[in-house]
C-alpha cells in the first residue's frame, strides 16, 4: 500500500501552525499585567456593585462523592436566598453532578437559578464518547439548564486538534438548548500558550453565550488571575474577529471576596461593561458566597459579622 | 483549525454592526485617596554640613503641587556663597571623616538610611507624588522601594570594594557635584548618592526646582541616620545654582542626569578643567514589535515604556516600531488598552496616569503634539476625564509617523507615542538606531536568535527583550550618542565613582 505523501493524523508542526494563527503568549508579561489588577482599590459603592454582582455570578457548587438529595436541598435554598437581607441576588445557578439534577430541579424550577450540571465524566473525562454523550443527554433530560464538560486533554497534548473540537461539537449537539461550558482544565494544560490554543479550538465550535472554563476544581492549581487574564483576552480576540460573544467561568480556588473583585476588575479592564453580567461571566464556587455576604455586611454596617450569622449551605472546592 | 478557518469573519456578516468593546461607566471605581501623612513642612531650607540652614540671600521659592497648582511649601534658594559653603563642608567631611572610615563603616550608615526610608516608605512616596505629580502606585510600588533598593546595593558594596576592579585598587574622589531631573526626584537622588558615598566620596547636589521636597526630606534621614555632617549636602535652586555647583573648583566630579541642552551646556562650561563626568541625557527609544511577537503582552509592554510616569522618563519608548503585518492589530489593541488607563488625582490609588509635572512642561508637550497634528500624523487621544485643576494630558497615540515627523525625532518628554512601522529586521535596526539619542531600546519577538542580533544591533545602553522600563541596582544604565555617557547601577557605575590605582 502506499504511504500519502502528507501525514494525515496529528503532526509536530500542527501546535506551531494553530499558535501562528492565534499567537503566543508571554507567561511573564501575562502575571504582570494581572498584578496591576490586585492593586486596584476598589471602595464603598463600588465594592458593594462588585460583591452584589460576584453573588449574581455565582455557580454555588458541590461536586463530592458523599452528596446526597438532601445536600442539595440544602444548596438550592442558599442559592435562592443566600442571606436574609433584601438586597442580595440569589445566584446564577447551582451545579452538581448529574445524578441530583434531578433533586435540584425540584427546588430551583420557575426560579432564575439555574441548574448546571458537570458531565462527560467529570473530571477526568476518560470515558469512551458514547459514554460522555450518554451522561449530557441524561442530565439534560433531567432537567439541566447548562452542562460543563471537559476537553479531552489527552488528544489536545497529543496534537488531536480535531479530535478535541469533534468531542465539543458532538457534546453540544447532545445538549440541545442546554448551555454548554467547556472546562479547559488549565493546569493539565500547564503553558498559557496551550491555555489560549484550546480557548480559541472551543470557541470556534459552541455558541454565543455558551462558556470556556478553566478547572474542574479537582486539580491542584485551578482558576488564576493568570490563567483567567489569559481566556480573557482570548474571548475578547474571537468575539472581535466574528462577533460571537463567549461567557467565561473561572473555577476553583476562588474563596474570598477580594479575590472575587479582582477576577472582575480583570473582565471590567479587558473585556468592558458587556461582560460584567452573569450572563457572560461566573464564578464556580461555594465558599466564596459566605465570604462575599460578610463583605457586604461589613460594607453596611461597619463591623464584620460572626460566621456563624451566615448559613452554610456546602463546603467543597 | 479547519473549523477556525471557516468561521465567518465579524466584518462579513451583513447588517450588524462592528463588534466592539465597551469601557463605560457601569462600575466605576469610586474616589480611593491615599491618605497617609507627608508630613511636610511649610518651608524648607539648605542642608548644609548636615544642618538645615537659611539662605545666605534670604531668598526662597515656591514648590507647586502640580495636581491642583496649589503651595505645597516654599524652599530655600542657594545662591553661589551657599554653594561654596556646601562644598566647602563636603570637602571637609571628606579630608576628616568619610575618606578615612573603612568600607564597613560607610556600609552601616547606607543601610541605615535605607532602613529609615522604607520604616516611611509610605510618607514618602505621598510626599513625592504631591510634589512631582506622579501615580501613588508608582511612588509607592517603583520609585520608593527602588531607592531603598540602591542604598541597601551600595551597601553591600562599601566592604567589598577591594573586588570592584581585578587587580587594581580604587580610591574615591573627593567631592563630587550631582545635579538630578524632577522625572524620579528620590530614586535619581538614590542613583547618585548611594554609589558615591559607598565608594567614600562627600556629596553636594542640586534637586531640580520643581521637585525638592523629598530630597529635603531624606536630609532629615540622613540626621537620623547620625550620617556625619558634611558628607551629604542639598543645594536647591534652578539653573544658576546648578551653574555655580558644577563650576565650583572643589567637586572632582559632575554627575548629571537631564535634558541634552543643559548636559552640553555643562559638558562645554567644564572642557578644559580635569573634573569627571557622567551624563545620563535624554533619549527616543525604539520599542520594536515583531510579527511573531506576544501582541497583548506586547501592547502592555508599550504602555508600559510610554505611559509610565506621564513619559516623563528618559528612557521612555516613545517611538514605537511595528511590524507591516501586525500593526493594525497592534493598533486596534494599543486603542482599546488606552481606554481603561484612569488619568486623574495622582493620590487616588487607582490613577494610572497623574499630573504634568509643570506648567512650562505641559506647554512643550502641547506644542509638539500639536506639530504632530499639523505635519499630518493621524492622532488618537482617549476620551477620559481631566481634573479641572491642575496640569494632565490625554494619553496620546500618533500613528502614520515617518521618520522626519518632529514627533519622532525630538524628545517630547510626555505621555505621547508615535508608531512607525517597518518591513525587515535590518529595517527596524536602521530606524531604531536613526535618532541622535541611543539611550534604552525594546524588542518583541517570540524568537530568541533575533533578540541576540538586535541587541548587538541596536546602539542603545539598554535593550528590553519582551519587556519594557525594568530597573535594578545591579543593572548598569547609561547611553549611546547624546544619551549621555557613564554608567549608573551595578559594578560600572560604581567604576565611575573612583580612581583606580
Amino acid at each position: 500500500m502506499l504511504r500519502p505523501l502528507m501525514p494525515t493524523g496529528p503532526s509536530p508542526s500542527s501546535f506551531r501552525r494553530l499558535l501562528d494563527k492565534i499567537g503566543p503568549v508571554d507567561c511573564v508579561g501575562i502575571e504582570e499585567r494581572v498584578a496591576k489588577y490586585t492593586t486596584r482599590s476598589i471602595k464603598k459603592a463600588s465594592k458593594l456593585w462588585g460583591l452584589r454582582t460576584a453573588v449574581s455570578m455565582l455557580d454555588l457548587t458541590t461536586l463530592e462523592g458523599k452528596d446526597t438529595p438532601g445536600k442539595v436541598a440544602s444548596l438550592c435554598r442558599k442559592a435562592l436566598r443566600p442571606h436574609e437581607a433584601a438586597d442580595i441576588p440569589s445566584t446564577a445557578a447551582v451545579c452538581v453532578y448529574p445524578s441530583m439534577v434531578r433533586h435540584a430541579k425540584q427546588h430551583v424550577a420557575d426560579t432564575n437559578v439555574k441548574v448546571a450540571s458537570v458531565a462527560t465524566a467529570f473530571p477526568s473525562g476518560q470515558t469512551p464518547l458514547k459514554a460522555r454523550l450518554a451522561e449530557v443527554r441524561a442530565a439534560v433530560a433531567d432537567g439541566a439548564d447548562e452542562i460543563d464538560m471537559v476537553i479531552n486533554r489527552g488528544a489536545f497534548l497529543a496534537g488531536g486538534f480535531a479530535e478535541v473540537q469533534d468531542e465539543i461539537a458532538a457534546v453540544l449537539a447532545a445538549c440541545g438548548d442546554a448551555a454548554l461550558k467547556v472546562i479547559l482544565e488549565v493546569s493539565e494544560l500547564e503553558t498559557y500558550d496551550n491555555i489560549r490554543a484550546a480557548s480559541f479550538l472551543a470557541m470556534a465550535v459552541i455558541r454565543e453565550g455558551d462558556f470556556i472554563k478553566t478547572s474542574t476544581g479537582k486539580t491542584s492549581l485551578n482558576a488564576t488571575l493568570g490563567n483567567n487574564q489569559v481566556m480573557l483576552e482570548a474571548i475578547r480576540d474571537f468575539y472581535l474577529d466574528t462577533g460571537i460573544a463567549i461567557g467565561m467561568k473561572p473555577a476553583g480556588g476562588i474563596r474570598t471576596a477580594k479575590q472575587a473583585l479582582q477576577f472582575l476588575v480583570a473582565v471590567k479592564e479587558t473585556l468592558g461593561d458587556a461582560w460584567l453580567t452573569n450572563e457572560r461571566y461566573r464564578f464556580g464556587a461555594s465558599s466564596l458566597l459566605n465570604d462575599l455576604l460578610r463583605q457586604i455586611e461589613k460594607e453596611k454596617t461597619g463591623a464584620y459579622q460572626a460566621p456563624y450569622y451566615f448559613s452554610e449551605a456546602a463546603e467543597s472546592y | 483549525m479547519a473549523l477556525l478557518k471557516t468561521l465567518p469573519k465579524a466584518h462579513a456578516r451583513p447588517g450588524r454592526p462592528a463588534p466592539e468593546l465597551i469601557f463605560g461607566e457601569l462600575w466605576e471605581y469610586d474616589p480611593a485617596p491615599e491618605s497617609a501623612d507627608p508630613k511636610l513642612k511649610p518651608r524648607y531650607e539648605l542642608f548644609i554640613n548636615g544642618e538645615f540652614v537659611a539662605p545666605k540671600s534670604g531668598k526662597y521659592f515656591d514648590s507647586i503641587n502640580p495636581a491642583n497648582e496649589q503651595k505645597l511649601a516654599e524652599i530655600a534658594l542657594a545662591g553661589a556663597a551657599d554653594v561654596d559653603a556646601a562644598c566647602q563642608a563636603a570637602q571637609r567631611a571628606f579630608d576628616q571623616v568619610w575618606s578615612r572610615l573603612p568600607g564597613r563603616e560607610r556600609a552601616k550608615y547606607l543601610f541605615r538610611i535605607a532602613r529609615l526610608l522604607q520604616d516611611r516608605a509610605r510618607e514618602f512616596a505621598v510626599a513625592e507624588t504631591m510634589d512631582g505629580g506622579k501615580p501613588i502606585r508608582e511612588s509607592r510600588d517603583f520609585d520608593v522601594p527602588m531607592a531603598a533598593a540602591h542604598f541597601f546595593y551600595h551597601a553591600g558594596w562599601a566592604d567589598k570594594l577591594d573586588y570592584v576592579a581585578p587587580g587594581r585598587r580604587v580610591a574615591p574622589l573627593g567631592v563630587v557635584a550631582q545635579v538630578i531631573p524632577w522625572n524620579f526626584p528620590l530614586l535619581m537622588l538614590a542613583w547618585k548618592i548611594a554609589p558615591a558615598l559607598a565608594m567614600g566620596n562627600c556629596v553636594v547636589l542640586k534637586p531640580a526646582e520643581t521637585t525638592s521636597i523629598t530630597a529635603l526630606k531624606l536630609a532629615e534621614i540622613f540626621q537620623d541616620a547620625g550620617l556625619p555632617p558634611g558628607v551629604v549636602n542639598f543645594v536647591a535652586g534652578a539653573g544658576e545654582t546648578g551653574a555655580a555647583l558644577v563650576n565650583h573648583p572643589i567637586p572632582a566630579k559632575v554627575a548629571f542626569t537631564g535634558s541634552t541642552v543643559v548636559g552640553k551646556l555643562i559638558m562645554r562650561s567644564l572642557a578644559g578643567s580635569d573634573k569627571k563626568m557622567t551624563m545620563e541625557l535624554g533619549g527616543k527609544a525604539a520599542n520594536i514589535v515583531f510579527d511573531d511577537a506576544p501582541i497583548d503582552q506586547a501592547v502592555e509592554g508599550i504602555i508600559n515604556g510610554i505611559f509610565f510616569n506621564q513619559g516623563h522618563v528618559c528612557c521612555a519608548g516613545s517611538r514605537l516600531l511595528v511590524h507591516e503585518p501586525v500593526a493594525a492589530t497592534v493598533l486596534a489593541k494599543l486603542k482599546n488598552r488606552i481606554k481603561v488607563l484612569r488619568v486623574g488625582d495622582p493620590l487616588d490609588k487607582n490613577t494610572d496616569i497623574g499630573a504634568i509635572n509643570s506648567k512650562e512642561q505641559l506647554g512643550k508637550i502641547t506644542e509638539l503634539v500639536a506639530s504632530g497634528v499639523k505635519e499630518g500624523a493621524e492622532m488618537f487621544q482617549p476620551a477620559c476625564k481631566l481634573p479641572a485643576k491642575g496640569w494632565y494630558f490625554r494619553p496620546t497615540v500618533f500613528s502614520k509617523v515617518t521618520m522626519s515627523h518632529r514627533i519622532a525625532r525630538e524628545e517630547i518628554f510626555g505621555p505621547v507615542l508615535s508608531v512607525l512601522t517597518f518591513r525587515t529586521v535590518d529595517e527596524a535596526v536602521e530606524k531604531a538606531n536613526n535618532t541622535a539619542y541611543g539611550l534604552s531600546a525594546g524588542v518583541w519577538t517570540d524568537k530568541g536568535s533575533r533578540i541576540l542580533k538586535m541587541s548587538t544591533e541596536l546602539k542603545a545602553g539598554v535593550v528590553w527583550a519582551n519587556t519594557y522600563n525594568k530597573f535594578d541596582p545591579t543593572s548598569p544604565f547609561g547611553g549611546y550618542k547624546e544619551s549621555g555617557f557613564g554608567r549608573e547601577g551595578g559594578r560600572q557605575g560604581l567604576l565611575d565613582y573612583c580612581r583606580l590605582i
